[in-house]
């Protein structure tokens, strides 16, 4: 059950970046940094504004975007066409800076986020869980399903998916890739800053929490595919799962070693990904 | 007017120990001509291969472990244990470059990450070998017959020495059929591929050569701090490598050095003007500004100006 609750979240970390690698061919260092940023706006909205829980994520996951959408404007959209190698070390600098910034704001110390539910844990049978870990999973599998939707039903939707497959051909059709990218990266980022939001009240908030993060939804990308949504999906519920019994199986301080050992294996193996059908020639 | 200007720059690192006074300016000069073999290293792989390598702080900490638990445990000489260092790390950048050579790009970078995380993570957790997180206390200063090399101004011209040769090294390399090789491949790899490169083979090299001079940073490093832990394989360490080598001038000799030698010196200048936090976000901010500035680094823009 620990495994659904950080599955669900590594998902939506997964989604985000496997949207923004494949649809603007990134390699977003700083996505981690936006997950914790999600964590710290929680934070900062109960504290600062006395909102309630909900509108504190709310806000949260709303200014994740913002802030993405900023990035992408003020940074990366003046280097559009260029190569990855630049686009990925100005994504390192940003990754520093925003880690550096968010210690300055909000200092070294892990700040934990108040939240309204009950601690004691439901009972059902064998499995105990506490209240707010099952929130998690339904609003992670909430948005999670939201996104689907967004990509699949809509406009928007139908118009990123055409970017990702032919960049020239949709620009043809009157895509304008400028702002579809600017759309993608602050949707992308809102969802870590959701994921953020989410696990933050679970665990801590502290200023390197995106690292790991960061790792944890490259390996979910890599485990599903670029650009491959239902892989990402399931890759994050796999990489949360496996955690959790290479925890206990094997040794809690090898935990963060499944991350890094899935993506070497499967980059090795299966380098299109565990869910890709069989490439198609000619 | 080149040459007058490298015999200067080589009489002045040459003398640097009588007029540097205070043993921490040394300490900075020492720690220089350390990142100077880093960014060297890094260089190969970046700069002439162009292939990026974020799993560096490996290699490095590899280095320092080997060197550090052989003169430690098994009372090996400290000139054993530097090429046993570089040894050992030239073989996890062979076995390294063998497995992630097969993809490029995006996917390189991510298997070197994950790489240098599967070692760090062995380092903290592997206590019977590695002593965990509290680290390798003792590693004993090298001494030349019955010379110590403890002091600090002893310890600098091993470090010029060892940086010198890392520099000779590459220089030999990069001017070598291998190094025409590893700019062929850089450019256009279907190109190289026809007239001959073996592309596997080439990189694989490149990653061994250059795993092998970070493992000579990570074994000098050990035995200058005398203290080994797994923190040598932050991964701060690989960004401070990569601004090094970008500010300076990927795929130029010259580059890394003058980045190693600038980005060692202004953090410690920095550290009298500003608290560590707003130095390392200053850090961040200017490798944006470089990359959109100075896109191909200090030397190249100086000496396109001089031209």
């Amino acid at each position: 059950m620990n495994g659904l609750v950080l599955g669900g979240t590594y998902a939506l970390l997964g989604i985000g970046l496997t949207l923004i690698f494949g649809l603007m061919n990134l390699v977003n260092f700083a996505h981690g940094e936006f997950y914790t940023l999600g964590a710290y706006l929680t934070f900062a909205a109960l504290a600062v504004s006395g909102l309630n829980f909900f509108a504190a994520l709310a806000v949260a996951i709303g200014l994740g975007a913002l802030a993405g959408a900023l990035c992408e404007r003020v940074l990366l959209a003046p280097l559009r066409g260029q190569s990855i190698d630049t686009t990925m070390l100005v994504m390192i600098g940003l990754w520093i800076a925003l880690q550096n910034g968010e210690l300055l704001v909000w200092g070294g110390v892990a700040k934990s986020i108040p939240h309204p539910f009950p601690t004691a844990p439901f009972t059902l049978g064998p499995i105990s869980i506490a209240p707010l870990r099952v929130f998690v999973v339904v609003t992670a599998l909430a948005l999670i399903a939201a996104s689907w939707l967004l990509i699949q039903r809509t406009r928007l939707g139908r118009a990123m998916r055409a970017t990702f497959q032919d960049r020239e051909t949709a620009a043809l059709m009157g895509v304008p890739i400028g702002r579809i990218h600017t759309v993608t990266f602050a949707f992308g980022s809102a969802l870590a800053a959701a994921a953020g939001a989410l696990l933050g009240p679970v665990f801590l908030a502290y200023p390197s929490m995106g690292d790991l993060a960061s790792l944890k939804a490259f390996s979910v990308v890599i485990l599903g595919g670029l650009g491959n949504l239902p892989g990402a999906t399931l890759g994050g519920l796999i990489l949360g799962v496996a955690e959790e019994l290479g925890a206990g199986y094997v040794s809690s301080g090898y935990r963060d070693a499944v991350g890094f050992v899935i993506i070497i294996a499967v980059l090795l193996l299966r380098p299109s990904g565990l869910f890709a059908r069989a490439e198609r020639i000619g | 007017m080149r040459a007058g200007g490298a015999v200067l720059a080589a009489l002045a690192l040459l003398t640097l120990p009588f007029w540097l006074g205070s043993p921490y300016h040394l300490h900075v000069a020492i720690m220089a001509g350390i990142f100077t073999i880093l960014a060297l290293s890094l260089n190969l792989l970046l700069g002439y291969t162009g292939q990026l390598s974020l799993g560096h702080a490996a290699f490095f900490g590899i280095g320092a472990y080997t060197s550090a638990l052989l003169t430690l445990r098994l009372e090996w000489s400290f000139w054993l244990g530097l090429p046993a260092a570089a040894l050992t790390a030239g073989l996890a950048g062979w076995a390294i470059g063998r497995l992630a050579l097969k993809v490029r790009g995006a996917y390189f970078v991510l298997v070197t990450i994950s790489f240098a995380g599967v070692i760090s993570l062995v380092s903290v957790n592997w206590m019977d070998l590695t002593n965990g997180p509290l680290g390798l206390p003792g590693v004993p200063a090298p001494s030349l017959a019955s010379l110590s090399l403890r002091t600090k101004p002893a310890y600098y011209y091993l470090v010029l020495i060892a940086a010198g040769a890392a520099y000779l090294v590459c220089h030999r390399l990069v001017s070598s059929r291998l190094g025409r090789a590893f700019l062929a491949l850089r450019e256009n790899e279907a190109l190289a591929e026809s007239v001959g490169v073996d592309p596997t083979h080439t990189l694989v090299l490149a990653a061994v050569v250059s795993a092998a001079l970070a493992g000579v940073a990570g074994s000098l490093y050990a035995h200058y701090t005398r203290f080994v832990s797994p923190e040598v394989f932050l991964f701060s360490y690989t960004v401070t490598m990569v601004i090094m080598v970008v500010a300076g001038g990927k795929g130029t000799l010259l580059g890394p050095v003058v980045g190693a030698l600038l980005f060692t010196v202004l953090p410690e200048a920095l550290r009298e003007a500003m608290a560590w936090q707003w130095q390392l976000l200053a850090y961040g901010v200017l490798l944006i500004v470089l990359v959109y500035f100075l896109p191909r680094g200090i030397v190249p823009a100086v000496s396109a100006w001089r031209r």
